[in-house]
């Protein structure tokens, strides 16, 4: 679920606020966002997806909040490492992977 | 006990944000904004409302799917036809299944015209066999928005309205974000909420509570089918992520390591049911070579993200695994159509995409995806465009001035103590999730199951109205009761085995059964048989 809100790279645009199906950030002026509701996180990764300065981290444990540093995820170079996985709308004009899919079903 | 308390007149003056529209729009996932593009195409003026966000909603946005996209060339239609009626239990609608790959291929199409990024193969040729949902459901916002549609985000619908005559009149809900709450005044509305997934975490599929469903329900609406509810995706145990194609390269194991016999993605996966009822179950992805696993990664690069960040190399390591109830959102259960419109038993009221029955395209059961995503989009056109007919038939100047509440449960009772949603989703999910009750289904434990949900709905329809705070989680918690009762009742019914409706105690498909069950009412509950579509007799022997 989500875990980190990185201060130091939030530009405070309150896009997560708005994405986040289960409505789990509130705005907080002139600040970043806060994860409010982290319970209701669904582990969907669709507020990393659509951060536009990766300053988000959703830990893979869906069912269990865990402690996670900001520097490990910024040395791991986990930052927007969901986003930089080849979606295309996040990739305009990139070289980004294309989908194989039909590949594997297809076989 | 009533079946229902009394409604109340809603006036739209008194609410913080107020809107008249031809159609309204409940759920932006992509049946919904396939819904709102044709109806505003046809120039209906269109409201949206989404309970979470349009464009990151529900179980599209945030995983993706195959579709069924077959070229219309005969044979090849007929085929992907045949190929998918046994594992539907011969429930499916030829003429259905044929309206539906003609409109999957002109939608496509049209997302290629619009800018989505299919692939080529190795020819040149595009294959649009798959999207990936947060490309997808990107575009499909901004087509909304394009189309003059007017999103309402975070905005959950509490109940529909109706008019003097009982046909649907518009909904109300609450703005989460602001505090306040909504009315839309509309001369129909399409349903596009999705199906009921019991907050069992599956990836994207939270927002799905069933609450389209109760709404509907409480407006006399029927359902089809929703015996064919229990569909279990296999994910990380750890994680969110129920994408399942991955698993037909993988050995499951026992804990020592050694491989669990039968054991399958595909034809083995009650095998791991079973397991897992007294002992974890690993998996590991070994069974793809060097250039499928780059393929992989190509093509579902968000199955990889929880294991790469829990350190997991799924292709070399073990890694625990289970099974998440996906209810109605991979089953085939949904509110009942009764014309090519997917107009409701309602007047004015039509249902596209989970929220309807997939029966008629699926049967009993779909693996999810590919035909849910082409109901989605055909159902979803073809509501928006009924619901648009409808409205400009309704004439100007027929938006009711006299609005009744339709909803009930957690609404209406003052003077009571409201209950508490978090107990009552919990009571609930203990009689849904466990496979020995809904996957293994036998009548005696659906009976003793169905007993406690009964009770525990009588409780809740005693309840005081919730507070504002607790009301959205209150609707979802009467939704999901109310979805499990309308399941348990229509299995109990069906006294054989067929799609994924599985009856320890009727193992066999009976040829007699061959008919849709369908379910209706909230405080007492009835099913009825509907015939089956016309078939082939040697089809079925075959």
């Amino acid at each position: 679920m989500i875990e980190l809100v990185s201060e130091a790279r939030c530009i405070l645009c309150n896009k997560c606020v708005q994405v986040c199906p289960m409505n789990v950030f509130s705005a907080v002026k002139n600040a970043p966002p806060m994860i409010a509701r982290k319970d209701d996180c669904q582990t969907c990764y669709m507020c990393e997806l659509y951060c536009p300065v990766d300053a988000l981290y959703v830990a893979p444990d869906a069912e269990r909040s865990v402690f996670v540093s900001e520097a490990a995820v910024e040395t791991g170079g986990l930052f927007g490492s969901y986003r930089g996985v080849g979606w295309a709308a996040t990739q305009a004009g990139t070289n980004h992977p294309v989908d194989q899919s039909f590949r594997l079903t297809s076989a | 006990m009533p079946e229902t308390h009394s409604s109340e007149a809603i006036n739209p003056a008194r609410a913080a944000f107020a809107r008249d529209a031809d159609v309204l729009v409940i759920g932006g996932g992509p049946a919904g904004a396939w819904a709102a593009c044709s109806a505003a195409a046809a120039g209906a003026k269109v409201v949206l409302v989404d309970k979470g966000c349009c464009g990151t909603s529900g179980a599209t946005a945030s995983a993706g799917t195959g579709v069924w996209y077959v070229p219309p060339d005969h044979p090849k239609r007929l085929a992907a036809m045949e190929s998918r009626e046994k594992l539907g239990g011969y429930l499916q609608d030829r003429a259905w299944m044929s309206r539906v790959l003609d409109r999957t291929y002109e939608s496509v199409n049209l997302l290629a015209e619009w800018g989505y990024p299919f692939p080529q193969d190795d020819e040149g040729q595009p294959r649009r066999t798959n999207l990936r949902g947060p490309d997808y459901m990107r575009l499909m916002r901004r087509r909304v928005r394009k189309s003059g549609v007017l999103i309402l985000d975070h905005s959950p619908a509490l109940e529909l309205l109706a008019d003097e005559d009982g046909a649907v009149a518009g909904a109300r809900g609450i703005r989460r974000q602001e505090g306040d709450d909504w009315v839309v005044r509309a001369k129909s509305v399409v349903v596009a909420s999705g199906g009921c997934a019991f907050l069992s975490g599956g990836l994207g599929c939270n927002v799905l509570t069933g609450d389209g469903y109760l709404m509907a329900a409480e407006l006399g609406a029927e359902l089809s089918g929703m015996e064919f509810s229990n569909a279990y995706a296999i994910s990380p145990a750890f994680a969110s992520v129920t994408k399942t194609l991955f698993y037909n390269w993988a050995t499951f194991t026992y804990q020592d390591g050694t491989p669990i016999p039968g054991a399958a993605s595909h034809g083995g996966r009650s095998v791991i049911a079973r397991t897992l009822l007294t002992q974890p179950v690993y998996c590991c992805i070994d069974k793809a070579d060097e250039k499928t696993q780059a393929l992989m990664r190509a093509s579902q690069p968000n199955f990889f993200v929880p294991l790469d960040r829990a350190g997991v190399d799924p292709f070399r390591q073990r890694f625990p695994v289970t099974l998440r109830l996906e209810g109605t959102v991979r089953g085939t259960g949904g509110l009942r159509l009764v014309d090519e419109t997917c107009a409701t038993t309602v007047p004015g009221l039509y249902a596209a995409g989970d929220a309807a029955t997939r029966e008629l395209v699926c049967g009993g059961f779909t693996g999810g995806g590919s035909h849910n995503a082409a109901w989605a989009m055909s159902s979803g056109f073809w509501a928006g465009a009924g619901a648009a007919d409808y409205a400009v038939q309704a004439g100007a100047g027929s938006v009711p001035r006299l609005l009744r509440s339709a909803g009930d449960t957690a609404l209406r009772v003052k003077n009571a103590a409201e209950f508490d949603p978090g107990q009552i989703t919990r009571a609930v999910q203990a009689q849904v999730f466990p496979y020995t009750i809904n996957y293994f289904r036998t009548g005696a434990g659906l009976t003793a199951a169905l007993e406690r949900l009964d009770r525990l709905w009588v409780d809740i329809r005693s309840a005081g109205q919730s507070s504002a705070e607790r009301v959205v989680k209150a609707r979802e918690a009467a939704a999901m009761l109310a979805t499990s009762r309308w399941m348990y009742r229509s299995a109990l019914a069906r006294t054989e085995s067929r799609g994924m409706h599985k009856r320890e105690d009727h193992p066999r498909l009976d040829d007699a059964q061959r008919h849709h069950l369908v379910t209706a009412g909230l405080d007492e509950i009835q099913v009825r048989r509907r015939p089956a579509a016309e078939y082939a007799r040697q089809e079925i022997a075959a």
